[in-house]
């Protein structure tokens, strides 16, 4: 474990897709990141990390959003997000900026200041005591980014383990990718959609009734065509559940209580 | 062979539809990433292996020359030839004028995905000399007038019944759907033409500077009967193949059949130094190593000179789930998944094969299983900015990403776009949940709905200091 002040003060990485779709998401980290002693800032210049221009080729634009989320995130001891993806885009910061270049140096430094939010709750600042229960079977989808760049797997499974009544049974292939692939599921519509057919396949093949992930844009895509195929699973950000903020439907659901959209 | 990456996307959604190939496809997962699973847990060493792998690779690359030169004194001091091609073409060229210069009438020859590179066979025949593929998958393509869909099984995208069904076709002989009948048959044709043949052509997975030697592994024998019968032997192979020694060599046997196959080792390891000696039993008369670039040492240098580690194991096309949906066909060229979506802008051009490194959805499987560790999806970015550097992204794309990159470069815009999409998308789904046709994202919806957003956007509800949700969680407990 890495020495950690005890009240750090951290900058919430939102995200786009949970600034957009499911603002819950970024309360229930926050309510983590508070019930663990943090105290928790959301800067207001931050918008998005820039993987979707990185991974389009335009390294330019890339570049400036970088410039712009470093220097939004200065001085925070951590930098939380509650995505794999998006941490896994600010790591990639340095490479986008040659050596002798001085953001090469505060890249490096928000690099290693910015965590996965279960890898940051874990590994960083050891806080374990989820006080949550939800009385469903549950499995699991390990996201690529997280998974693979960042190292998260036995962080959010050793978590969800002190939720009451939560039961974990995993699914055939959890560690492949479900499609999203950003704008990939756009782009290759058909390929994109038999990866995630092959994903809802596996999830619908165990007895678990609700799936759970840690990055939104997955959770988004498994959701969307765990609906069209009108299959009885529901899909949740795994903060929700750490949180015990599930009382809200799930991605998707019905019923929301919105008021007038405004 | 025809360049038909341009269609990569008419490809895949052919390949998506076709049930037989569809079937075919099922059979990857338990043929490699299982078996090589279990010989990776067999090997507790094996990270360390990766590691060195990688390490031995990028010491070659650095002293490419030098050993490139090496070995060529060792194969004419052994009484070989050996060929600089440049380009395709020249390689073509230089082994048809050895095969005239024996005056070869048949050539067998043995697996070797460079020789499909440069378009070998189609060359031979047009020069009225025939070229016999001895590798049991690519004599059944052969006799389809097929190509490979994979780089080490080359007819994984065929069934038993399609086998069946040439086998009946071209020997003449009582249709059979009995596996062990059908590799009879094989043998017993292919062994009348290992016997008649003028010249073997193999490939080699690697060749070894300090001897001179070339090397292939089969798991079928083929190889050997190839280069050992006819009276001229002709190695094609590629420059980044080279080696220093032949204990180097044994490091990447050791990472190739558990990458490959799982296997620990490959069944026939043979190599070949230099022709036959005064007192050898057998062995060609002539030995020539024919080294293709082929756009290879311009990589050299350059970000994509991780790529010139590749030792064709074909891990991560097997691991590839975008490989596992299309297949190997749907690339359009000679080298599928991964690996091809950076070799392949390489040798037929970005613009021939711009659809390729963006078919990825940057998983990183493949670099996680690759055994000489190369950054695959990187390498696939590199194309990426390449191709945007050049205009040559559609237009869509461009114009997209430079629009919403105006916004997410202006934090307060970026606020009111995000607010506003978010308002709209609320509108469209209602009190359903979600939205089941999006404007300007059918690729989403017409094949999974879309949810809506649960909220107002984080950022609102932030700065207006409601935190909704987390408050009313507080007061329930």
């Amino acid at each position: 474990m890495a020495e950690a002040s005890r009240n750090p003060r951290v900058g919430l990485f939102v995200t786009c897709l949970v600034d957009m779709f499911r603002p819950q998401v970024g309360f229930a980290t926050v309510k983590l990141l508070e019930q663990a002693g943090c105290t928790v800032e959301v800067p207001e210049a931050q918008t998005c990390c820039g993987q979707p221009a990185f991974n389009s080729g335009d390294r330019e634009t890339t570049r400036e959003i970088a410039r712009q989320t470093i220097a939004a995130f200065d001085g925070f001891e951590y930098v939380v997000g509650p995505s794999g993806s998006c941490i896994g885009m600010l790591h990639y910061y340095p490479d986008l900026f040659e050596q002798n270049d001085p953001w090469h140096a505060r890249a490096q430094d928000l690099k290693s200041r910015a965590h996965e939010i279960t890898s940051f709750l874990v590994d960083v600042i050891g806080f374990e005591q989820i006080a949550a229960s939800f009385n469903h079977k549950i499995t699991y989808h390990d996201s690529c980014s997280g998974l693979r760049q960042l190292g998260v797997k036995q962080q959010p499974r050793k978590l969800l383990s002190n939720v009451d009544s939560l039961e974990l049974e995993e699914m055939e292939e959890a560690e492949t990718c479900c499609g999203f692939g950003g704008t990939f599921c756009v782009k290759y519509p058909d390929i994109s959609n038999r990866m995630v057919s092959n994903k809802t396949e596996f999830a619908a093949a165990t007895d678990a009734d609700t799936l759970v992930g840690g990055d939104l844009g997955c959770l988004l895509n498994m959701a969307g065509k765990l609906k069209r195929e009108g299959r009885n699973i529901e899909a949740r950000h795994v903060v929700e559940i750490l949180a015990n903020m599930t009382q809200e439907p799930a991605i998707g659901e019905q019923a929301y209580d919105l008021g007038k959209p405004a | 062979m025809d360049i038909k990456s341009p269609s990569f996307k008419e490809n895949s959604k052919i390949a998506l539809h076709d049930a037989n190939l569809q079937k075919a496809l099922g059979n990857l997962k338990a043929g490699f990433p299982t078996k090589r699973a279990a010989a990776v847990a067999r090997m507790p060493e094996f990270e360390e292996l990766r590691d060195e792998g990688r390490d031995l690779k990028n010491h070659i690359l650095e002293n490419l020359d030098i050993y490139l030169e090496q070995f060529e004194s060792k194969v004419v001091e052994n009484g070989g030839h050996v060929h600089w091609c440049r380009t395709s073409d020249d390689a073509r060229q230089t082994i048809l004028d050895i095969c005239q210069e024996v005056g070869a009438k048949t050539v067998t020859k043995g697996k070797s995905m460079v020789s499909e590179e440069i378009n070998l066979n189609e060359y031979l025949e047009e020069n009225g000399i025939e070229p016999v593929e001895t590798d049991l998958g690519e004599y059944i393509l052969q006799l389809r007038q097929d190509h490979p869909s994979h780089i080490i099984a080359p007819a994984i995208h065929l069934n038993l019944e399609d086998v069946s069904e040439a086998f009946h076709e071209h020997h003449n002989r009582p249709k059979s759907d009995d596996p062990a009948v059908l590799m009879q048959e094989a043998r017993e044709m292919l062994r009348k033409k290992f016997v008649a043949a003028d010249v073997g052509i193999t490939g080699a997975n690697f060749f070894v500077a300090e001897t001179g030697s070339t090397i292939i592994v089969t798991n079928e024998g083929n190889g050997d009967l190839t280069q050992t019968l006819p009276k001229t032997h002709i190695v094609i192979t590629s420059i980044e193949k080279v080696v220093p020694t032949l204990e180097d060599m044994t490091l990447f046997l050791r990472l190739l059949a558990r990458s490959a196959t799982g296997q620990e080792f490959t069944v026939y390891n043979t190599l070949s130094t230099g022709p036959r000696r005064p007192g050898d039993q057998d062995g060609p008369e002539n030995f020539h190593v024919v080294l293709v670039d082929n756009g290879r040492s311009d990589m050299v240098g350059t970000e994509l000179q991780d790529m010139l580690r590749c030792i064709r194991c074909s891990a991560c096309m097997n691991h590839c789930p975008v490989y596992g949906a299309v297949g190997g066909h749907s690339y359009g060229w000679v080298y599928p998944g991964p690996m091809g979506s950076v070799l392949t802008p390489q040798m037929i051009g970005i613009e021939n094969a711009g659809l390729l490194p963006n078919a990825s959805t940057f998983c990183g499987k493949c670099e996680s299983v690759c055994p000489v560790r190369i950054p695959l999806p990187k390498l696939m970015r590199h194309w990426r900015e390449n191709e945007f550097e050049k205009h040559l992204s559609p237009a869509a794309t461009r114009w997209g990403i430079k629009g919403w990159g105006f916004f997410a470069k202006r934090p307060t815009l970026y606020r009111q776009l995000a607010k506003t999409s978010n308002w709209f998308m609320r509108t469209m789904a209602g009190d359903k949940g979600k939205i089941t046709k999006l404007p300007l994202a059918g690729g989403w919806t017409d094949w999974r709905d879309m949810p809506a957003p649960s909220g107002k956007t984080f950022m609102q509800q932030w700065k207006n200091g409601t935190r909704p949700v987390a408050e009313k969680q507080e007061n329930a407990e």
